[in-house]
């Protein structure tokens, strides 16, 4: 298991150098002086040269390079341009409130996805088929800000069963949990279609095969049948599909914290767009890319413990 | 020749009788009309403001309300579906041009070029999406054209990928032989016999990923990087409705609903042409 994740690690380090290489030429090597969009048109040439020499713009564009390299091994991200705080700090700060959200949205993606295309596949064509088909046709058609706009209408300014502002003191436990309902139910959405599609379709081929009639045959209940014989095939593409679609979970999750208002990576990142915080972005940018590479290894572990098939070692 | 096109038939006639499909079509085709003919079916003017008409609802002469500058939100709907439409179709097809070219040279030659491509792709794709077209928008500055490249760069790895798998998998076969000892030349070979084999494949990615190409405009929009105001786009009206939630909640839905509509209409075109060409599926 360790000699599994020591190599999984090290197969990683060529794409976080690669990714950290296309952060650093997407942020630098744009066309246009960083300066002129910092600063405005307006700004004197003195105050240029200052913040050029403060970006350590001066110098070779190879030297940047390493000095940007350095850094970051050393898990050091950089100052904001706007507050001068280190980005460490702020992504720190922000990072449990995303966390909590992506693991929320994943539990209600499985709560919600796994019964529902277990469901509709033992009924094909049934009602509940139909009710999964067009509930993940609406899953992967929604986009996150327009589900959650919708759902905010609906149970916040309508109904008024939820705040319209989802943070909450992080002492009061229950009002916290409040205010996570609607936002993980909105970024799940999308989980829930996807988790339900690939359930459904696993479990189809599942309880066609001839193990499952044998145990039918047995007499073995529907119960037993279903959960304990023909699930866990299903439990490997739903890992993948899972991982898969993290990345798109993330952006969704930007979405989701800015309509819900709540505070987390996917605020900064557009609060960072909005104040032209070039080196915000590209921490943002690296604490991303690194999470999806992160995530990709879970993946891969998570194989093996849902499937004994899966040699880890 | 008819043996050519016969399995052609097949997956178009299998495509037709499936009803998501048909309906699908229906709904794309309505929001495509209506983005062709908005400057003629638009009640108003989208850029007209009425000051004694702000943020009113649906009942007062103006079908689906006015905006806060006292804007027809329906006009403003008809045309941004124009801007809608336009990048999610001029990305898409430039993402997919892009990919297919470089991963079916990459899969047709393999070694190096293959390896210095799927390594490009890996990195490309370790950005969440939507992340990397907002930091592309955000570096080269909010217009069409740079929208419609930041989209396509975000579409064309998916699209090498799978042109890359599927003209592999066409290299090793006899026609590509015969071709070769027929003297044909490489390009020939890549873009007239192997792509052919591979459309099919290509097209039903690319119309699910026309609705993504449509969602990540919108969403670009609502953050405030598309074409900037006063144009009218969906996401841009849908922004504008969540500013003003509370004093006119129809801003933000109206705009909501044509944004849903489109998606689900193409996902629906996806999934269709998916199960049609899909051999495994039931006949």
């Amino acid at each position: 298991m360790i000699r599994f994740v020591i190599k999984r690690l090290l197969v990683a380090i060529p794409t976080l150098w690669a990714v950290l290489t296309t952060v650093f030429i997407l942020v630098r090597v744009v066309p246009g002086d960083p300066t002129m969009v910092i600063l405005g048109d307006q700004a004197s040439e003195a105050a240029r040269a200052a913040l050029r020499e403060k970006l350590g713009l001066g110098k070779p564009i190879l030297a940047q390079y390493i000095d940007f390299m350095t850094q970051v091994l050393h898990g050091d991200l950089g100052r904001s341009l706007a507050t001068n705080r280190p980005i460490v700090d702020d992504v720190l700060a922000v990072l449990p409130w995303t966390i909590e959200l992506t693991l929320a949205s994943l539990v209600v993606g499985a709560v919600i996805g796994i019964p529902l295309g277990v469901l509709a596949a033992e009924k094909r064509d049934g009602f509940a088929d139909w009710f999964a088909r067009i509930f993940s046709l609406a899953g992967v058609s929604f986009p996150a800000f327009v589900s959650g706009i919708l759902l905010l209408l609906a149970f916040s300014v309508e109904l008024r069963w939820f705040p319209v502002i989802s943070t909450a003191k992080s002492d009061d436990w229950f009002g916290r949990l409040r205010a996570l309902v609607l936002p993980s139910i909105n970024l799940g959405l999308l989980m829930v279609a996807y988790v339900t599609r690939v359930t459904r379709s696993g479990m189809l081929q599942a309880l066609g095969e001839d193990y499952v009639r044998t145990a039918r045959s047995k007499g073995l209940g529907r119960r037993l049948v279903v959960w304990r014989h023909a699930f866990p095939n299903v439990l490997v593409p739903v890992v993948t599909v899972v991982g898969l679609y993290l990345g798109v979970l993330i952006g969704n999750a930007v979405l989701t914290e800015i309509v819900f208002n709540r505070p987390g990576i996917g605020k900064l990142i557009v609060t960072a767009l909005n104040q032209r915080d070039y080196t915000l972005l590209q921490g943002l940018m690296v604490v991303s890319a690194f999470a999806i590479v992160i995530a990709n290894i879970l993946t891969d572990l998570t194989y093996g413990l849902v499937d004994p098939r899966v040699k880890t070692a | 020749m008819s043996a050519v096109t016969q399995p052609r038939n097949t997956v178009l006639s299998r495509a037709l009788r499936t009803p998501g499909l048909a309906i699908g079509v229906v709904i794309v085709v309505v929001m495509i009309a209506a983005a062709v003919f908005a400057p003629w079916i638009s009640p108003y003017d989208p850029d007209d403001q009425d000051v004694m008409l702000v943020l009113v609802g649906p009942e007062s002469g103006h079908l689906l309300g006015t905006d806060a500058f006292g804007r027809d939100v329906l006009s403003r709907i008809l045309w941004g579906a124009r801007i809608s439409l336009t990048v999610g179709f001029l990305s898409t097809a430039v993402g997919v041009a892009v990919g297919t070219a470089i991963g079916i040279v990459a899969g047709y030659y393999g070694g190096l070029v293959d390896r210095l491509v799927v390594a490009a792709t890996d990195v490309l794709l370790s950005f969440p999406q939507l992340i990397m077209g907002l930091l592309l928008v955000a570096v080269l500055g909010a217009s069409l054209t740079n929208l419609v490249i930041a989209i396509a760069v975000t579409a064309a790895p998916a699209f090498v990928r799978l042109a890359r798998g599927s003209t592999m998998a066409m290299r090793e076969r006899d026609f590509v032989d015969a071709c070769r000892s027929l003297g044909y030349s490489d390009v020939r070979i890549m873009f007239l016999h192997v792509l052919p084999n591979i459309l099919d494949e290509l097209v039903v990615m690319a119309s699910l990923w026309l609705a993504a190409a449509i969602r990540t405009e919108s969403t670009l929009a609502f953050i405030g990087l598309s074409v900037p105001p006063p144009t009218a786009t969906w996401g841009g009206i849908v922004r504008e409705g969540f500013d003003n939630l509370l004093d006119g909640p129809w801003l933000a839905l109206f705009p909501s609903l044509a944004i849903l509509a489109v998606m689900i209409g193409l996902n629906l075109i996806g999934d269709g042409l998916r199960d049609a060409t899909d051999p495994r599926a039931p006949q």
